[in-house]
């Protein structure tokens, strides 16, 4: 390293710790302010970072009871918050480990196996994988508003609906699979080629067992996905029962109802399990970020 | 190696995995071809075509043994094919439809509602009521003027259809069901009707009375509709999707019909559309830019100031700085939509405490799209600065110091030399950025919904909107579900997002060429 002037550098750490110390305080603003929203009094309510008369209402609300006011009036539950994050967990699990299991298979084939049209077939899933679903929303729309006329379970309102198109979602995972798969020792498949084995028990004796790491990369980063879907989910489910999280979180905030407090008890509840999961994995996660991904 | 189990290997292994497949592949096809036969029972010829499609492709790629690779791709290909591929283009021949509220049937489902539309014969309305009778409902007329008062059989009322008996009786029933729990039943009011003793037929006519009805129309052997009285003939114009009067007003409900090049016309040539349509164009191609280049500028900018080798608490700072992305967006961006609140959002609290006065931040349209931009980049520069930490450690330091020694400042050195160098790996990541904002709709649906409103305009078209929540306004929202001309604007976006994601490609090349 270069000897710098020391007084000079000490003024630039200063300048730099500064600049940072004041970029996270506005940054932590929106947090802070939402911890303290959601212990307020009522849902209008104004006032200092620290409020004066603190109530957990919001939060019995959050959770789905009803709260005693001192004045002894009872508030119920405004909405079904603990159901719209199971929803949200179930669709998002579900179609996270469809959507592991189709471009884990795919990627294996793409990485290990010769096929023709393979190079043609991996630049469009990078091709498609550009056009966001938002596109094709009216048709998603058009094509289960008819196929519920089948089955109720694939219709409007159907959380199977969205299960089926969130699968689709995969075109990015493959390509981080596949480089994953790329940089594992072909000596490995070699082997057990010469001994003889099947092309599947390739894949699933001796990739598979060593792409655990990765595949749990792909369900974090698709299960996170899911859960903020908005567009999607909110043309497919209707009714107040069946919502995800994004969607319901939106009901809180509108020109008729502005449940300021009540939303802010429940986005920490929703939040943090989410937020906390990224962070823990976010090491491992930012490694396939450079593949292309932009989080939704 | 050990993982692999010998036995699987001899010929019993193979043989049982064949079987297994083939009856895999058997119950797969069948039921695919089952639902396909009901879709196409159900008048969807082209989603059952499609079913057979699919059904074809797992027995031709499950069936034959030459395709033993494209086996583990057939899945993840369908998938992409059949929820992406096939829905962009579906939703962009919409576009050449009239598709929409007006024109939502087929039509035959069209023609079915005109020739079940009930003319009231006025002079024989009954005013009724509903009495509970066990799981059940009666139906109660009250005599008057010369006709004495009928009760019903009971039906429950749940929607089927019935034809019902009534008998003359003296008194009227005690406890009736309130108007309010009555209405509630229409549905199931609607499906029947009543007999009553002089051999008429009283079908449900109003919120209150029942009447004795005739259909509207009777199709005549041209396929025409002509009313009762024949003043009305109504003659299927199979160009517009309508049925049209002799005076050539037309009557709803309509059908979906190709009308062509009919809904770009609209859009290149009626003004309430094309002014606010060119004006929310420019507006995306500059949110988009301006969230890209300053997401990028921050995120670079905080990425050298953690890889400064004399900083100390770095891992700290790294955890606090990527927190706005690991937040659920959808959540983010609801918080900002309560604090940016003019009259008791935290923000203008504050402003007011150090500036005095309360911006609008949702109806003035320059404040309303400052905001959105705060809003994104406080969202996505994260993922610039986790990115830009990632290329600078690849970024040798001996140029950096003999750029120093030289006398260089730390601006110099940054533009001159650290910039050129992360640069090109970037770029395809930029322009992925600069497409994933163009198509940003949950931000915008969001935070302002796409207002405040620009007036005077023919169609619901906000200051913030950019195409895709343009587009999904006009398709989901208040104006009235126009997929047609939804479908045409997809087709815009569609083109737009092509060239990106062309030249995205083009630059991922580059990347992969030069070994980047």
């Amino acid at each position: 390293m270069i000897v710098e002037d020391p007084r000079a550098l000490r003024r630039r750490k200063w300048l730099a710790h500064a600049f940072l110390i004041v970029f996270i305080a506005v940054l932590m603003f929106p947090f802070l302010m939402i911890v303290s929203i959601s212990l307020r009094t009522g849902n209008f309510s104004t006032g200092a970072l620290i409020p004066s008369d603190p109530t957990l209402e919001h939060w019995y609300l959050a959770f789905g009871l009803e709260y005693t006011r001192t004045d002894g009036t009872v508030v119920p539950p405004r909405f079904p918050v603990l159901v719209w994050m199971w929803n949200s967990i179930k669709v998002g699990t579900i179609a996270a480990c469809g959507v592991l299991v189709l471009s884990t298979v795919a990627a294996y084939a793409f990485s290990r196996l010769r096929f023709g049209g393979r190079l043609v077939l991996l630049d469009s899933l990078l091709l498609i994988q550009m056009f966001p679903t938002t596109l094709a929303l009216v048709a998603i729309y058009a094509i289960f508003d008819s196929l519920g006329n089948v089955s109720p379970a694939l219709g409007i309102d159907s959380h199977w609906a969205l299960v089926l198109v969130y699968l689709s979602a995969l075109t990015l995972h493959v390509w981080t699979i596949k480089g994953y798969f790329d940089n594992l020792d072909p000596a490995l498949d070699e082997a057990a080629i010469i001994d003889g084995a099947t092309p599947w028990q390739r894949f699933r004796y001796v990739l598979l067992p060593l792409a655990v790491p990765i595949l749990a990369v792909v369900f974090v980063l698709a299960f996170i996905g899911f859960v903020n879907d908005y567009p999607i989910a909110s043309i497919l489910i209707r009714s107040e029962d069946k919502m995800t999280l994004a969607v319901g979180s939106r009901l809180y905030l509108n020109e008729f109802q502005y449940l300021w407090g009540d939303f802010a008890a429940a986005a920490i509840l929703s939040g943090l399990p989410i937020t906390v999961v990224f962070l823990i994995a976010q090491r491992y996660l930012v490694s396939g970020l450079a593949d292309g991904g932009v989080k939704g | 190696m050990n993982a692999v189990p010998a036995k699987a290997n001899g010929p019993d292994g193979a043989t049982r995995s064949a079987i297994g497949r083939w009856l895999g592949t058997a119950l797969a096809c069948t039921l695919l071809l089952a639902a396909a036969f009901r879709l196409y029972l159900l008048a969807e010829p082209l989603y059952g075509a499609l079913l057979l499609a699919l059904a074809a492709g797992v027995a031709i790629v499950f069936g034959r043994e030459r395709f033993v690779a494209a086996r583990f791709v057939f899945p993840a290909v369908a998938a992409v094919l059949l929820f992406i591929a096939f829905p962009v283009a579906y939703t962009i021949w919409l576009g050449f439809t009239n598709y929409g509220s007006f024109n939502l049937l087929s039509k035959q489902r069209a023609t079915e509602v005109l020739l079940s539309t009930q003319s009231i014969d006025q002079g024989s309305t009954r005013d009724f009521s509903l009495v509970p009778d066990g799981d059940g409902y009666r139906v109660f007329f009250a005599g008057d003027a010369g006709q004495s008062p009928l009760l019903s059989d009971a039906h429950p009322l749940d929607g089927s259809a019935a034809s019902l008996d009534s008998a003359e009786v003296d008194a009227a029933p005690e406890e009736p069901l309130a108007r309010r729990e009555a209405i509630r039943l229409r549905d199931g009011l609607q499906a029947i009707s009543i007999a009553t003793p002089d051999g008429g037929t009283l079908r449900y006519a109003s919120l209150r009375a029942f009447a004795v009805t005739t259909p509207e129309f009777t199709r005549d052997d041209q396929g025409r509709l002509v009313s009762a009285d024949g003043t009305r003939i109504l003659v299927a114009d199979d160009d517009r999707g309508f049925y049209v009067q002799q005076d050539g007003t037309r009557v709803a409900p309509g059908w979906r019909v190709p009308i062509g090049l009919d809904n770009f016309e609209r859009i290149f040539t009626s003004a309430g559309i094309r002014e606010p349509l060119f004006g929310i164009f420019v507006w995306t191609l500059v949110f988009a830019a301006l969230s890209t280049g300053l997401t990028f500028a921050l995120g670079v900018t905080l990425a050298t100031l953690l890889q400064w080798p004399h900083l100390t608490f770095k891992r700290t700072y790294r955890i606090l700085l990527i927190l706005p992305y690991a937040v659920p967006s959808f959540i983010s961006i609801l918080v900002f939509r309560g604090l940016f609140n003019q009259n008791f959002g935290e923000i203008n609290l504050i402003i007011e405490a150090l500036f005095g006065g309360r911006p609008d931040w949702f109806t003035d349209p320059a404040l309303a799209r400052t905001m959105v931009l705060i809003v994104n980049v406080w969202l996505g520069y994260p993922y610039m600065m986790l990115l830009a930490m990632g290329f600078l450690q690849s970024v040798p330091g001996e140029h950096t110091e003999a750029a120093t020694l030289d006398g260089a400042g730390p601006l110099t050195r940054f533009l001159r030399i650290t910039l050129p160098q992360i640069l090109p790996p970037f770029v395809p990541l930029l322009i992925a950025t600069f497409a994933f904002n163009f198509n940003n709709i949950v931000l915008i649906l969001l935070l302002t919904g796409g207002g405040p409103d620009i007036p005077g305009t023919r169609i619901p078209a906000g200051s913030t909107d950019i195409l895709g929540s343009f587009t999904y306004r006009l398709a989901f929202q208040d104006s009235g579900q126009q997929f047609g001309l939804a479908g045409a604007i997809t087709l815009l976006i569609f083109l737009a997002v092509g060239t990106l994601a062309w030249l995205n490609l083009v630059a991922l090349r580059r990347r992969t060429e030069v070994g980047a």
